[in-house]
């Protein structure tokens, strides 16, 4: 691996990004469904909370009438899958779009190793999903100066978010470098996303330990216990093996791209 | 500087380019010859290190391209046919960039890409997108990127496709200048270009090499042919020529559509001349026309690609 080499193809990436709308109108359409589903989820506890007050029973009955618990983790919950609709349309061009042209021709000739390409081209969306992250950061802020929820829940969650985006890419990435039609790579991403998110559904169908097994190797499951407040080792290395797996493989395909 | 040996490539079950073998000198500029399909785009790569050969040993600079792939292209420029560039980026950009990931040093990156951008004609269009420049221009861009970083070796696909003539003009001259400082290898089907360019030229066909010589060389190995038109009874002259000594073979010339066109094989040029010439006055034939053929590079090309199919 060579800095110099990663740091100069993340560069270009970025500037390649920025220089077309598709990146703009990703944000904006991310930013609107997350701002949507904040407003809703905000709205829906400033009525019950006006309520509650004149009413005993719902309040009652509403035992967890707590920001953290009924705006925060659901929303943690939301943005996480509205990033993992989007993160597809991000990665697809990565290597798909080089393939096409032809200029991974070049690019494979130059003296870079593989590692500094796919590094270079993952850190550059890698950017492009924190920057989208860092913008509904707007939300909790707002929050936190008109309400008083939990702060440590709203860290570790961003963790949690980072992560996933972070897994997203990688998966992505991989399906970029397995076709040269853009649409193809997104279509695989958004299929394999889903699978491992959908995947906790059959737990309850099987026996209790493959179950367990299902459950762990769901994409979201792990943003749970994040969005509570929680971070536990194992969801970290479920996340950071997500994405060196997805990045192995990526390499792994470049090298017999080499060979056919 | 560049030695390629027993070189095979398949892919799958088809055999793209079969056990070829050739060296190439420090300075020279070497023709790659061969009709479409050929076998030359595959070589190229396989000397870029973009793929790995199927069986074979391929060196350049005195690195193994498979062992040692980062210093063998460390050392090398390439072209590739489709001239694929990032179309996004501005061609000032482009160039620093090619400039810095092949190695120039930080400070360097500028002025480097700046005198290529001098070199190659591409002041004047240095700030433009590169979606936004003319197909010349694109070349251009393509062989300064080759260019940047004073490689070597330049490995140059079929460089002067779908330019026009000034520009072709243009280019081959860039080319020139390169022989003596670098070793070139650039593919072609355009002939004239390598008797233009080319110290040698390798002509091959379906993936093996026929032919290997300096162009001249190459034009007069095959026999030479004359082409005699002579007023008088088109059978008679037939077969006074076919007595004549120094030649080889006599066919009558229909192409033209004139009458009594013959085209007589020589083996040797003197005596075929000087028999002819005999023969005429003896008989008093009357000699319209009598002159050399020409053997263009064009003939032996077609001669070697299509003996290979027969």
């Amino acid at each position: 691996m060579n800095i110099r080499n990663v740091s100069l193809i993340l560069n270009r990436e970025l500037k390649s990004y920025f220089s077309s709308l598709t990146v703009y109108i990703v944000i904006l359409m991310f930013l609107l469904m997350t701002g949507y589903f904040f407003y809703n989820l905000t709205a829906t506890f400033s009525i019950v909370s006006f309520q509650a007050q004149s009413d005993p029973m719902l309040a009652k009955q509403y035992q967890l009438l707590n920001i953290n618990e009924t705006v925060i983790r659901p929303l943690f919950g939301t943005i996480g899958i509205i990033l993992l609709m989007m993160t597809p349309l991000l990665t697809m061009r990565l290597l798909a779009e080089e393939k096409k042209t032809g200029t991974i021709e070049l690019l494979l000739t130059f003296p870079v190793n593989d590692v500094d390409v796919v590094l270079g081209k993952y850190l550059a969306c890698l950017v492009v999903v924190l920057t989208m992250i860092l913008l509904t950061a707007t939300y909790p802020v707002l929050l936190v100066t008109l309400g008083e929820p939990e702060v440590v829940p709203i860290w570790t969650g961003y963790l949690g978010m980072v992560l996933l985006g972070a897994s997203a890419i990688s998966l992505g990435l991989f399906t970029s470098s397995l076709t040269e039609n853009q649409i193809v790579s997104a279509s695989m991403s958004f299929a394999m996303l889903f699978f491992f998110w959908l995947i906790s559904y059959s737990a309850p169908l099987v026996s209790a330990g493959l179950g367990r097994f299902l459950s762990y190797l769901s994409i979201n499951e792990h943003i749970e216990s994040m969005s509570k407040g929680v971070v536990d080792s194992t969801d970290i290395i479920y996340y950071l093996c997500f994405i060196v797996l997805f990045l192995f493989l990526t390499l792994r395909s470049l090298e017999t791209k080499r060979w056919r | 500087m560049i030695e390629v040996e027993n070189l095979t490539k398949e892919y799958g079950e088809f055999r793209a380019v079969d056990n070829i073998s050739f060296s190439v000198e420090k300075g020279e500029i070497l023709g790659f010859l061969g009709p479409n399909g050929a076998g030359k785009t595959t070589v190229m790569r396989i000397l870029t290190c973009f793929f790995p050969p199927t069986k074979g040993k391929v060196m350049v600079a005195g690195y193994n391209c498979f062992e040692d792939s980062l210093n063998v292209r460390k050392r090398i420029g390439y072209l590739p046919q489709r001239v694929p560039l990032y179309e996004d980026m501005k061609v000032n950009d482009y160039l620093r960039f090619v400039a810095a990931i092949k190695g120039t040093p930080a400070k360097e990156v500028k002025r480097k890409a700046a005198k290529v951008m001098d070199d190659c004609g591409l002041s004047d269009v240095s700030n433009k997108l590169i979606r936004a420049i003319s197909g010349g221009y694109r070349q251009r861009v393509g062989i300064a990127q080759a260019l940047v970083n004073d490689p070597e070796v330049l490995i140059l696909d079929e460089p002067t496709v779908g330019l026009d003539p000034k520009q072709i003009k243009e280019i081959r001259n860039l080319i020139k200048e390169l022989a003596g400082k670098h070793t070139v290898i650039l593919s072609t089907h355009i002939l004239p270009e390598v008797s233009i360019l080319c110290g040698r030229v390798i002509i091959i066909n379906k993936g093996k090499v026929v032919a290997e010589d300096r162009p001249e060389n190459l034009a007069t190995e095959s026999a030479q042919r004359m082409l005699l038109r002579i007023n008088g009874n088109a059978q008679t002259i037939g077969q006074e020529l076919s007595r004549v000594g120094g030649i080889k073979g006599v066919e009558r010339e229909q192409a033209s559509g004139e009458a009594n066109g013959f085209i007589v094989v020589l083996e040797d040029e003197k005596q075929g001349r000087q028999g002819i010439q005999a023969m005429i006055e003896r008989n008093k034939f009357e000699l319209v026309e009598m002159r050399l053929l020409e053997v263009s590079l064009e003939d032996i090309f077609i001669k070697l690609v299509t003996k290979e199919e027969a």
